[in-house]
């Protein structure tokens, strides 16, 4: 909403600066976006004319003696018309102002000094031309008497206007007069109303047109109005002035008259010619499905049966509280007027206009919901308006239908308690009073037993007041929150409830950063054909096998159309795009939500179940001095879900998986240690095909998914350890066994039979080797087992005998053997 | 010392001494100590050679030189504290090269959004708050209509909707705030209610450098006997204190929000400047009649930030789409 300070100022008196005055505005709730100032030029100010003598050395030009409130400058000045006494533009040196002479229109130049025909002249007086405001270079701009003299030219004929951002629950400042009475509020100013007078001729309004309203659900109040031999032609320049300064493009009195009564006091009204409505009646009714209507930017409108229709017998004349028909435009031949000023009902309104693509400056103020007195007191605004800018008789009387008359809610009952309960402080009676009447709330004490209180009535430009809490609000804002004391929830503690999901989050992530990992986030919604470069495998729990995707009715782009089934493209993107600009380890991961629909049709919501996947490609490290530059490989990807498991204190197993986002054979899935298997991630080497597709700079990626969904139950609220067991006391010893076995034999078989003996306490392999020395398909593994006992110091006969048991199961089991 | 020319204690002890007075480092000690006193050294040769000298002198040659050992020893221990004191085993040669990098882990490390939510999750967790998440496709009744925001009404031109493409009578959408989990919360459990709520958001706007069509957000809820707007006011200063500096304070500002009457935005001091941080005010009585509260009894209060936009502040962030690009030359600053 554009609010001139000019126009402001017709009804509230501003004494402080507009900069204070916007940031008044914005603490109360209308928040001032920005202040623009309008023919405001640095250097100029109101002078007044001391004396005017001749000019030594020229005849057409004379030495002019301006008094600028700080000081008496000569000045040399050409202009006919200037006299002693006069209020005039002075510019002082350095003042920039339009150039008069230049042919380029909006030409400035700096005012420097100078001497004209032998004689200084310290400043200038300007003309109208010079100063931005007119063609006028003839003369110097004679200013209003009253002027004040050092006044910045720009209060005199300039203007400021405010931007204000509204929020939808204030129609009432959509009209000057609503910010004029916040302004009121807010500086301890009165509230200048506009008049609503005007004179009456004529046969009463009855006698002249008549109204039905037959859709009352829709229209809860119309009142219309007849105004006869109306002489239509452009407004006067204060009309077109007002409606300039706004944005609002002039278009003829009439027009004019209901555009400014709209951006005054913020209700909508629509003229009509009045010999254009057949038969004089109106009516107010849904349209005929399919019924079409010239709107008189000359479109047709094809309506449905929910819009509301102004018609004659005869059909439409206007889209109500839209836009009005082609069919009875005010037009130059026009005489007489119906003027219509109406309350229609907000949600339908909003919903034709959207409909139909027609927001306008009149849905704006209708969808959110006018007061039915508003509409009274705009067409008696405007009759006024439209008989002082087109002249015109007012037939006595308005014809008001008013269906809904006693429905809207009239007062708010407000207890002090009330206010301390919401604000936690008290208000002195005094200045809760006050606030509200400043705000032009009529009040009284609250009837009967409850002296602290208040019946307020609701004003009938203020449909957003209906709750205690909303006297409360306009009590806050008026007075402000600065000297609101700040202090702490008191009371009862809420109960704990266990078993968040961001607990269980934070111990995983924690796990991954830890091992060197970066989080990212992606967006939530992408495109099929990334989605499709790494698909997510078939679930085996959905029922059909496949699941489907949960698309976006009205995307951002395409490139953000469907919300995504599994977090492997989107991951492998933020990799393969970091290799073209990272040099380091390329290692992330993301947990987040993937989604899909509910196999059952009746459930409410998609499917949304977080999983986290990690990607890592490129060097396993920073390049160091002793290190061989290796890239990361399958074993770092295993390692990550191995770190993770083990924080978690979940023991898991790799077996062999065949899923096409990974390399045949190079590839598991992790299901949990015991009997049931429980899948709970995948890992593996990315397929090259597929890598290929994200054009990465790097040779190759590993890749590991973990069911966050299912690990969370897994783990439960069980942390690492359940509980503490006392570590052994007795000395272990350690025993390396070198094998030699098949190529095809898996290591982690063999390690399992080594950790599987009682008395083992652990095993790891530290080598694994083919290639020379070793015979052609086998290979060499060497395993080093620790055995402890918790209860003794095992002999070295146990060992042995523990060793021989080990040896004879990896020879039966696995063909592995001693190396000789 | 050479065994067949046996000269006398006093020489050998000279010869001992000037000879331990000339070693310079541990390692040279060590060899000394070898020599002299180790089991083939030539303290241990002679005692054991003197089973060879006439029996009248064997006592007092035995006497002599285990009194010598004693004086050896003493001189050793002495020489070793000396030199590990001066740590005079020191070869220039010996030095390592200590500017070489050393060997280390990759830094791993949190998304900025996830450790400025975790930031300002705790703040909250201190005061009670318990943290609560809720799914980010949503219905229309949950993101909407109970908080005040019926169909068809201006309000809803505040936060352009993302809509699921869906065929059912319920409308399911991306959720445009974390407001939801205030219903879901409420629904579910019995004032007292202390939560804060942080997850993903999404709107329908064009992406600028202060635009995302998604983004985090943090809700936080309170609602009880007694919970006032004062209440609101002192919890979000102690919020500023925490997470923007001691000395910082806060603003409130009238703002309009369909579902808290009255309604605030909160700005904090930043460089001489105040800026909007987040929305906030006494949650609607319309809303707490919705999910079974009675607002005679109850009230309470809400606030919703955008842990991005805080990010973006704190760290100087000019671009909110660095946030989802995933660039480690951005994610590895943090």
């Amino acid at each position: 909403m554009k609010v001139p300070l000019s126009w402001l100022r017709g009804y509230v008196d501003i004494d402080i600066d507009v900069d204070e005055l916007a940031h008044r505005l914005t603490m109360a709730g209308n928040e001032v976006d920005s202040v623009k100032r309008f023919r405001h030029i640095e250097n100029v100010v109101v002078g007044e004319v001391l004396n005017v003598a001749p000019h030594p050395n020229a005849d057409r030009l004379r030495l002019v003696h301006v008094d600028d409130g700080e000081g008496v400058h000569e000045v040399v000045c050409g202009a006919p018309n200037v006299a002693k006494g006069q209020k005039i533009a002075y510019a002082s040196i350095g003042a920039e102002l339009f150039d008069a002479y230049s042919e380029e229109p909006g030409k400035t130049r700096r005012l420097r000094r100078s001497k004209i025909r032998g004689v200084e002249s310290s400043g200038m007086v300007c003309s109208e031309k010079e100063l931005g405001i007119g063609e006028n270079h003839d003369g110097i701009l004679v200013l209003p008497e009253n002027s004040c003299i050092g006044t910045p030219i720009g209060d005199v004929i300039g203007d400021t206007v405010l931007d204000i951002e509204l929020t939808p629950n204030r129609p009432d400042c959509l009209g000057v007069v609503g910010v004029a009475r916040d302004v009121a509020a807010l500086t301890g100013k009165t509230l200048r109303m506009p008049s609503l007078n005007y004179p009456t001729t004529g046969p009463n309004v009855d006698a002249l047109a008549k109204v039905t309203v037959a859709d009352s659900d829709l229209s809860p109040r119309y009142v219309g109005a007849v105004i006869r031999r109306v002489n239509i032609g452009p407004s006067p320049p204060w009309l077109q002035e007002r409606l300039n300064a706004i944005g609002e493009r002039p278009i003829n009195n009439v027009v004019d008259a209901t555009n400014f009564v709209m951006f005054e006091l913020g209700q909508p009204l629509h003229a009509f010619d009045y010999d254009k409505v057949t038969d004089h009646h109106v009516i107010v009714r849904r349209a005929v499905e399919g019924e079409v209507l010239t709107t008189l930017d000359g479109v047709d409108r094809k309506l449905d049966s929910e819009s509301l229709l102004i018609a004659d017998p005869g059909g439409g004349i206007g889209l109500a509280g839209i836009m009005g028909g082609e069919n009875s435009e005010i037009t130059e031949t026009t005489v007489n007027i119906f003027l219509e000023s109406a309350n229609f009902n907000p949600q339908n309104n909003r919903r034709t206009a959207g409909l139909l693509g027609m927001r306008s400056e009149a849905t704006l103020r209708f969808e959110k919901g006018l007061r039915a007195g508003l509409a009274e007191v705009g067409i008696k605004r405007c009759l006024r308006i439209i008989q002082e800018v087109a002249g015109g008789e007012i037939a006595p009387g308005l014809i008001d239908t008013w269906p809904g008359e006693g429905s809207e809610q009239e007062y708010v009952d407000l207890t002090n308690d009330h206010i301390v309960r919401v604000m936690g402080v008290e208000y002195p009676v005094q200045q809760i009073e006050t606030t509200l009447k400043s705000l032009g709330f009529e009040i009284e004490p609250l009837p009967e037993d409850s002296p602290n209180g208040w019946r307020v009535t609701i004003p009938y430009w203020r449909p957003d007041i209906a709750i205690p809490e909303d006297l409360v609000e306009e009590l806050a804002r008026i007075i402000g929150y600065d000297d609101l004391p700040a202090t702490g929830v008191a009371g009862r503690v809420p109960r704990w409830e266990p078993g968040a999901t961001h607990v269980f989050r934070h111990r995983v992530v924690d796990a991954l950063t830890a091992y060197g990992m970066r989080q990212t986030f992606t967006y939530a919604a992408i495109s099929d054909e990334l989605e499709d470069k790494a698909p997510p495998p078939a679930r085996r729990s959905s029922i059909d096998g496949v699941s489907e995707g949960v698309k976006l009715e009205n995307p951002v782009s395409g490139h953000h159309a469907t919300l995504r089934r599994s977090l492997r493209a989107p991951t492998l993107e933020s990799a393969a795009r970091n290799t073209r600009t990272w040099r380091g380890p390329v290692a992330l991961f993301e947990t987040g939500l993937v989604f899909e629909t509910d196999p059952n049709p009746n459930a409410p919501l998609p499917r949304q179940s977080e999983q986290l996947t990690g990607v890592l490609t490129g060097p396993r490290g920073d390049t160091l001095w002793d290190r061989v530059d290796n890239d990361f490989d399958f074993y770092d990807a295993k390692g990550a879900i191995e770190q993770v498991l083990e924080t978690l204190g979940v023991d898991a197993r790799f077996i062999p998986l065949e899923d096409t986002t990974y390399a045949q054979g190079k590839a598991a899935e992790v299901v949990t240690a015991d009997r049931k298997g429980t899948p709970i991630g995948t890992v593996g080497i990315v397929d090259t095909a597929v890598w290929e597709r994200f054009e990465a700079e790097s040779p190759g990626a590993v890749m590991f998914e973990l069911d966050m969904e299912a690990l969370r139950v897994i783990v439960g609220d069980k942390t690492r350890a359940d509980s503490y067991t006392p570590y052994p006391r007795y000395p272990g010893s350690q025993r390396d066994l070198a094998l030699v076995a098949d190529s095809s034999v898996r290591v982690g078989d063999a390690l399992q039979i080594c950790q599987q003996n009682r008395l083992v306490k652990s095993a790891s392999v530290f080598d694994v080797y083919e290639g020379g020395g070793v015979d052609e398909g086998q290979k060499s593994i060497g395993i080093r087992v620790i055995y402890q006992s918790d209860t003794r110091t095992l002999t070295s006969e146990q060992i042995a005998r523990a060793e021989e048991q080990i040896v004879r199961r990896l020879e039966h089991e696995l063909g592995v053997s001693l190396r000789s | 010392m050479p065994e067949a020319s046996p000269a006398s204690t006093q020489e050998l002890e000279r010869a001992a001494l000037d000879s331990l007075a000339a070693a310079k480092s541990e390692s040279e000690i060590e060899e000394w100590r070898i020599e002299y006193l180790g089991r083939r050294g030539v303290l241990s040769t002679r005692l054991r050679s003197i089973g060879t000298l006439p029996p009248e002198v064997r006592r007092e040659a035995g006497a002599d030189l285990n009194r010598l050992k004693n004086r050896l020893c003493n001189a050793f221990d002495e020489a070793a504290q000396h030199v590990s004191e001066s740590k005079r085993d020191f070869a220039p040669g010996d030095a390592i090269d200590i500017t070489l990098p050393g060997r280390r882990s990759n830094l791993g490390g949190l998304h900025p959004s996830e450790m400025m939510m975790r930031e300002i999750l705790d703040v909250f967790n201190d005061m009670g708050f318990q943290t609560v998440e809720g799914p980010i496709v949503e219905l229309e009744k949950y993101n909407f209509d109970m908080l005040n925001v019926p169909a068809d009404h201006p309000a809803r031109d505040l936060q352009d909707t993302l809509w699921i493409d869906r065929n059912s009578d319920e409308r399911v959408l991306l959720r445009t705030q974390t407001s939801p989990m205030q219903i879901r919360t409420m629904e579910k459990q019995k004032p007292p209610v202390r939560i804060v709520s942080p997850g993903l958001c999404f709107r329908h706007e064009a992406t600028d450098a202060t635009h995302e069509w998604q983004f985090h957000q943090i809700e936080g809820l309170a609602v009880d006997e007694g919970v006032t707007m004062a209440d609101l006011k002192g919890t979000l200063y102690e919020f500023a204190r925490r997470i923007f500096g001691t000395q910082r304070k806060i603003r409130f500002r009238c703002d309009y929000f369909p579902f808290v009457e009255p309604g605030v935005d909160v700005s904090v001091d930043w460089d001489g400047r105040w800026v909007e941080i987040m929305g906030a005010g006494m949650v609607h009585p319309k809303v707490l009649e919705g999910v079974g509260y009675d607002p005679a009894k109850y009230t309470g209060f809400a606030f919703g930030m955008g842990p991005e936009r805080i990010a973006m502040l704190r760290y100087n962030i000019e671009d909110i789409r660095h946030f989802f690009s995933n660039d480690l030359r951005f994610l590895s600053q943090f």
